[in-house]
């Protein structure tokens, strides 16, 4: 029997937004969920009700046979009771200890060798050796990112909690720490809930993503399937991206990658470190058409495609394109009627390759057996 | 200079101040800690002794474990004795007396705990009390040392609450500052002079170390 989370809960702020939410999360085999949604939209209020650190008003919150809340019941387990990991958006660390003592923190019930096992296991998983002595302050923001989630697996928790893990890094090292920690999450095998606004890290970490929007659950699917199918204009606007596809780089030289989609060749700018396995991106703002075949111009991909779908979004005009594989662009009204679109009229998308972005995806032999 | 009264004064000093870190340390975690909306109710309690007269406040001491109270009925009972004009009870009234000193710098000290540091205790199978003493007064020594050495320094000085409660009994309740008041009554300036000089030496010393420990703590009231 495959065991599940289960999460419906609710929760008003007077004056504020009223937080509904209702998903569930497989335990076993253990999944990964994205939380996506804008700041202020109550991913992180509903991160604390699952951690125990703030009580719904109504709901229940299940853990396989576990009931961890119950409002009609009055069952509210406490955050230790509950056995789960947490790492928050600034990482907490206890300035006043060493890594060491970060880690360790967590650990005091336990006999002196066995906890040394355990710290020293957390801390060669995250490549910590070394620093063991150190103050966080004396680290840096990766190490600080690393140090918070040893602290956080070494009590080997149920659950895993993560408040955009990565949102207190800068951008370069972020890239590389997304990859690090999704070869993590799936070597550790443990569910985890991962607040984000980042669809990069929605993409790259999530096996499942609920868009949270004014403190509700809007849609709930894959990440792929979401970005490229939002039920409405609101989950679209939210998460801001339209066209997600699976792609393999076929070379990447100098920083510009070529990338395979549905046997189309796509020149994307390449981050660092993306493995031949990727998702390729790109905003339905990023794509311009062109009436038939356009001529040269300074956008590295042209591709040939025919309109199937025209939906309205209030000032602006959805087309949806088939060019060897689906494609979202977005433009005005008044170029609808310019370009005369309509179902079946055959036209060239283009886009530089700086608007097409490359997530790493998830190695297709570790997806089959999650 | 009177060594007796100020043997007496350093015991009754040193001996409330122990209390108030036993006494204070729970009201003050209740204080930082309480999400009750009337709070400051109680807070408002534990500020009285700042701005209650000694009298005030000595006068309502004395009643209370006075032989027609029902406390001070029972600690006759008890102990044989009743508890004014006794060091225990001149112990009691202090306690009282310098409560907002000791309480005021803790809770100030717990209010500077990051509230996610303690969150993330808890979420790491901590209890609320292996939290308290793992991590929140660790990181509050200095307010911790602050309530410790204001509830010393302040009742080294006290006197009308002495005088109300605890009489003016050589070796026994006779302090430094009634001890003063005497010298000065019998004309005896030279004398007061002294021991005016040493109480004021020791109170400044006592301060300095407050402010070098922390210049930040030590507010009449936690700063929110």
């Amino acid at each position: 029997m495959a065991a599940e989370m289960i999460v419906d809960i609710t929760k008003s702020f007077p004056g504020r937004l009223m937080l509904e939410a209702r998903f569930g999360l497989s335990l076993d085999p253990p999944a990964i969920l994205i939380l996506f949604g804008p700041s202020g939209s109550g991913k992180t209020t509903i991160l604390r009700c699952l951690a125990g650190l703030e009580r719904p008003e109504r709901g229940v919150v299940r853990f396989g046979t576990e009931t961890w809340f119950d409002g009609q019941a009055g069952v509210n387990a406490s955050p230790q009771a509950r056995r789960l990991g947490c790492m928050f958006q600034d990482y907490a660390l206890f300035h006043t200890e060493t890594v060491t003592g970060n880690v360790a923190y967590g650990l005091a019930g336990l006999p002196p060798n066995e906890r040394k096992a355990r710290v020293g296991e957390a801390l060669a998983l995250l490549q910590l050796q070394g620093v063991e002595a150190m103050r966080p302050a004396q680290l840096s923001g990766g190490q600080q990112q690393r140090v918070a989630l040893a602290r956080a697996i070494a009590r080997r928790p149920r659950l895993l909690l993560l408040d955009e893990p990565l949102s207190a890094l800068d951008a370069p090292t972020r890239a590389g720490v997304r990859g690090e920690l999704r070869h993590l999450l799936k070597q550790l095998a443990i569910p985890s809930v991962v607040v984000t606004h980042d669809w990069g890290e929605a993409l790259a970490l999530g096996d499942q993503m609920a868009v949270i929007g004014d403190g509700k659950v809007l849609q709930v699917g894959t990440p792929q399937a979401v970005f490229n199918r939002p039920k409405d204009a609101e989950v679209a606007r939210i998460v801001g991206i339209e066209t997600a596809l699976e792609g393999w780089v076929r070379e990447s030289v100098g920083g510009l990658a070529m990338v395979e989609v549905a046997g189309v060749t796509l020149h994307a700018l390449a981050e660092e470190g993306v493995g031949p396995d990727v998702f390729v991106c790109i905003r339905a703002e990023d794509v311009v058409l062109a009436p038939g075949s356009a001529g040269t111009t300074s956008a590295r991909n042209q591709l040939r495609g025919r309109v199937v779908d025209i939906s309205s979004m209030g000032a602006l005009v959805k087309i949806g394109l088939d060019c060897g594989f689906p494609l979202s662009a977005v433009v005005t009204r008044a170029a609808v009627e310019d370009l005369r679109l309509s179902r079946g009229l055959p036209v060239t998308a283009s886009m530089k390759a700086g608007a097409v972005h490359l997530v790493p995806r998830r190695d297709a032999a570790v997806t089959a057996t999650a | 200079m009177n060594w007796i009264a100020i043997g007496v004064t350093f015991k009754l000093a040193a001996l409330t101040a122990m209390a108030l870190v036993v006494i204070g340390l729970p009201i003050a975690y209740w204080v930082s800690f309480s999400r009750w909306r009337w709070k400051f109710l109680v807070e408002s309690v534990v500020a009285l002794p700042l701005v209650l007269p000694p009298t005030v406040l000595g006068f309502y001491i004395l009643v209370a474990i006075g032989p027609h109270s029902p406390i001070g009925r029972l600690y006759t009972d008890l102990v044989g004795h009743p508890l004014p004009f006794t060091f225990e009870g001149l112990l009691i009234a202090s306690i009282l007396y310098s409560l907002p000193f000791a309480v005021q710098p803790f809770a100030a000290a717990f209010d500077q705990v990051d509230r996610r540091l303690i969150e993330a205790s808890w979420t790491l199978g901590v209890s609320r009390f292996g939290t308290f003493f793992r991590l929140i007064l660790p990181m509050s020594v200095a307010g911790m040392v602050t309530g410790f050495v204001l509830s010393f320094a302040h009742t080294l000085g006290e006197f009308g609450v002495v005088l109300m409660v605890g009489g003016n009994i050589e070796g026994v309740t006779r302090t430094v500052s009634i001890d003063i008041y005497d010298e000065v009554q019998a004309l005896n300036y030279a004398g007061a002079a002294k021991t005016a000089v040493f109480l004021l030496a020791v109170s400044y010393l006592i301060l300095l170390t407050v402010y070098a420990m922390n210049r930040k703590v030590w507010a009449v009231w936690p700063q929110k």
